[in-house]
């Protein structure tokens, strides 16, 4: 688009705030243009966050990859990555270590993460 | 003993590195002090004292002050081989940064995951954790030789944003790059995808305490009329700053990424004040990181250099939490170590010469010109916003090309970097959280199920998270058998060994030299000339990395790049021995026991006066302090005059000072001051001395001198030398 500079036209609803209403207008316009935003991403996650979330739990880097990977393929990544190893880990009584190894199994993963799998399980 | 003794040993900072543990987490700033004595002056401005540290070139006219100002210094360090960067940081640091920014290997943004092991970069480093470590390792070192903290940073941006921001917090890293908007408009990533993910690395940053800075500057590198994007770089600030403070970043970590936007030959202090003011009432609780404009540098190191000059007195007027500072040769080539040093010291300089002046200049805030400015920018910033949001909102607007518009908002020229709301890399990868999400780790954004579990803190189902538990985190060493440090240093093992080396600029053994040369042809011939030249030298892989017309017909400025082919011996090397100097009250005595008289003058048509008054006046701790009878005959004085007045006066040693040295003139000087000596035959009974800036000892005593003495020559150094060579049978 392009558009001739018109600032003195747009200028006049701005024109009688005081410097101190100006910044107000300013901070507010931010806030309701990131809200949407904060929003969407409460709501959300993405194959890095989770590989995040698994990198905080112990994961190398390595195996965050693989086993955010199979999460996705599988359809569970809305659950939590998180969350998957926490099923594997109370359903077969492992350790955490044990719990994020056995998850790089992609067999393993698969047959766990199916339907009906640990994930419906309560706790 | 071995001349690498004192050297980092890079080696050695790679040894057990998987069981390094960072000291701490979390950004320090310097500690301001509003007034202090350094040395002889006052000072208004600064901050603690180093350690130790190297001074201004200058400073040793000062008592070797080397004030610190209060701002924290930036450098940025990308050379491509992390090991060689350490040796440059730890340069730096002594030449008072403490911000080390590390840039990132051309590409690491599309990289989907972490990198590992230490393979080589392009125009930056691949940011890894063994980097990550070996480097805060060596900072820790280094932070310890000159006393003051340093903060390690690099950039949490791309596809893999929260993974690298919680390495970074895992390692120690004090600060990070992190704008979803950078993302979007530069790397052309999903923008759902950016601002999903930077709101989950944001909210690991903040529990990590790591400074942020944001990416507004980029508008005006690329912007084709950088001044002319301000309204839209205080949107940028606005909206990464609302975003990071929601995620609980906290104000005093929050830090925009400010450019004065304009260059000379355009008024540009006054072009781009308004714009600092603007910015800074805006943004009055969050910090400024003052960067220097990039936009307009071509390969003249000094253009670049005045330029960041006048970038710094905008941040002395305003304000600079963080001075950050480009290297004057990114116009020509990636930073050399001298520039970095150089850019260092540019800030050290010109804010330690700016010290307190706030004090007696202000800016007027009430000149109706400046005001209506400042009021404007900020009233086209609001402007944008309205608009933005009556578009639909931020992604809208993004997909409608708001964004680096070569127009002054609300003027637009059509030519904004649009990006579509479903493209881009990483377009479909955001993914909705189920009713039963859950994370069971620390400083996790948005909903997490934790209702399902009885604990509150998510990460206590795990006893703690690597944020709690340094020893869950996974290390790997390397992947690449054929990329990594280990075979670099094979290859210039033989420069760490201590007996050769090379010239350096970036890398140990690269051998790159610069020549500077004005050929008096015009360019293009002038260009070959040079390159002619640096090819008789024997130089290899030559280029000409700049050139500047000094008259279009008459010549030209060449600077040529070259790698020098052979390697130096060190063990041959001969170096001048340091002026002796004996103890004041041993001087005194000698002279005092048996009187020594000489006599002096500046030689040759010089008017010059001040180095030799330095060496003989009792005022500046000349050799009359020590008793020593001085007779000065003034300055263009004839050399037979001289000696002369040494013959009728007794006197033991002729001092002459040599300032001007065109064609040699000074040696000239000294070799027919000897030949009349002998000639008169008083040669033997006289001690000849020559001083000045340009004398080289031995060349002088090549010249028949006895001694000859350069810079930083004090009266005692020839006070010491007369008396040790005092010829026998005289006085």
């Amino acid at each position: 688009m392009k558009r001739h500079d018109d600032f003195q036209e747009r200028r006049s609803s701005l024109i009688n705030l005081t410097d101190e209403q100006l910044h107000e207008r300013f901070w507010q316009l931010s806030q309701q243009l990131v809200d949407p935003m904060l929003e969407l991403a409460r709501q959300h996650t993405t194959p890095s966050i989770e590989r995040s979330v698994l990198l905080r739990m112990g994961a190398s880097s390595i195996e965050a990859s693989s086993i955010v990977g199979f999460a996705i393929a599988h359809g569970v990544i809305g659950r939590g990555v998180g969350h998957c190893i926490i099923k594997v880990m109370n359903h077969y009584k492992l350790s955490l270590r044990e719990a994020i190894e056995k998850c790089t199994d992609e067999s393993f993963f698969t047959l766990n993460f199916k339907l009906g799998g640990v994930l419906y399980e309560s706790k | 003993m071995n001349r690498n003794d004192h050297k980092l040993d890079v080696e050695k900072i790679l040894e057990n590195l998987e069981d390094y543990v960072p000291r701490r987490r979390g950004w320090i700033w310097r500690k301001p002090i509003d007034h202090q004595k350094i040395g002889k002056f006052e000072y208004f401005d600064t901050s603690e004292n180093l350690k130790k540290s190297v001074g201004l070139p200058a400073s040793h006219a000062f008592d070797s002050i080397d004030p610190q100002p209060k701002a924290i210094i930036t450098t940025e360090i990308a050379s491509g081989r992390f090991e060689d960067d350490i040796r440059r940081m730890r340069m730096a640091a002594i030449h008072g940064a403490d911000h080390m920014m590390v840039i990132r290997t051309a590409g690491q943004s599309h990289f989907d995951g972490l990198i590992e092991g230490t393979p080589q970069g392009v125009g930056g480093i691949p940011i890894t954790r063994k980097q990550v470590r070996a480097q805060r390792k060596a900072l820790d070192i280094i932070e310890d030789e000159v006393g003051r903290p340093i903060n390690y940073h690099s950039y949490i941006s791309g596809v893999a944003g929260p993974e690298i921001a919680t390495m970074f917090v895992e390692e120690g890293v004090n600060g990070a790059h992190q704008d979803p908007q950078y993302n979007i408009l530069y790397r052309n990533i999903n923008m759902i995808r950016s601002f999903v993910d930077a709101a989950e690395s944001k909210t690991i940053m903040a529990y990590g305490n790591l400074a942020q800075i944001d990416g507004a500057h980029n508008a005006n590198a690329t912007a084709v009329e950088a001044w002319k994007v301000t309204p839209e770089l205080l949107v940028q600030h606005a909206i990464n700053t609302a975003f990071s403070i929601a995620c609980g970043i906290d104000r005093k970590n929050i830090c925009l990424s400010t450019v004065p936007p304009t260059a000379p030959p355009a008024p540009s202090v006054r072009m781009d004040l308004p714009y600092a003011i603007a910015l800074r009432e805006l943004f009055s609780e969050v910090k400024m990181r003052a960067q220097m404009n990039t936009k307009y540098m071509e390969s003249s190191t000094r253009e670049a250099t005045v330029t960041h000059t006048l970038n710094l007195l905008i941040s002395q007027l305003t304000s600079a939490d963080i001075q950050s500072t480009i290297t004057p040769d990114e116009g020509r080539n990636v930073p050399w170590h001298i520039y970095n040093i150089e850019a260092i010291d540019t800030a050290k300089q010109v804010f330690a010469g700016l010290d307190g002046i706030n004090q007696y200049l202000k800016i007027d805030r009430s000149n109706e010109k400046l005001n209506q400015e400042i009021r404007e920018l900020k009233e086209r910033a609001v402007l944008m916003m309205e608009e933005m949001i009556a578009v639909g909102g931020y992604f809208e607007a993004v997909s409608q090309g708001f964004f680096v518009d070569s127009g002054f908002y609300p003027q637009r020229n059509g030519d904004g970097i649009a990006r579509k709301i479903d493209g881009g890399i990483g377009a479909d990868t955001v993914y909705l959280r189920n009713a039963d999400y859950f994370a069971p780790v620390t400083a996790h954004f948005g909903e997490n199920h934790t209702e399902f579990y009885q604990f509150e803190d998510p990460s206590s189902i795990i006893s703690g998270c690597t944020f709690e538990d340094h020893n869950k985190i996974i290390y790997i060493d390397e992947l690449d058998e054929s990329d990594n440090v280990y075979l670099r240093l094979k290859e210039s093992e033989v420069y760490r060994s201590g007996s050769i080396v090379k010239p350096e600029m970036e890398w140990q053994g690269d051998g790159v030299i610069l020549l500077t040369m004005f050929i008096p042809l015009s360019t293009d011939l002038a260009k070959a000339a040079a390159i002619q030249c640096a090819k008789q030298l024997n130089l290899l892989e030559v280029e000409v990395i700049h050139v500047e017309v000094m008259h279009p017909d008459e010549g030209t400025r060449v600077e040529v790049k070259g790698k020098v082919p052979f390697d130096i011996d060190v063990g041959l090397l001969k170096t001048e021995p340091k002026p002796e100097k004996l103890d004041e009250e041993v001087l005194k005595e000698a002279i005092r026991n048996r009187p020594f008289k000489i006599v002096s003058g500046t030689v040759g048509e010089d008017e010059h006066s001040v180095g030799l008054r330095e060496i003989i006046d009792i005022k500046h701790g000349g050799i009359e302090k020590f008793g020593f009878e001085c007779i000065y005959l003034g300055t263009s004085v004839a050399l037979s005059k001289l000696v002369d007045a040494a013959i009728e006066t007794s006197a033991e040693a002729i001092l002459i000072s040599t300032i001007i040295s065109h064609d040699d003139v000074h040696y000239k000087n000294m070799k027919k001051l000897h030949d009349i000596c002998v000639e008169k035959g008083v040669r033997d009974r006289l001690l000849l001395i020559a001083g000045g800036t340009q004398v080289t000892p031995q060349i002088a005593r090549e010249n028949g001198m006895d001694e000859g003495f350069g810079r930083k020559t004090k009266g005692q150094n020839v006070a010491t030398f007369l008396v040790k060579h005092r010829k026998e049978g005289n006085g």
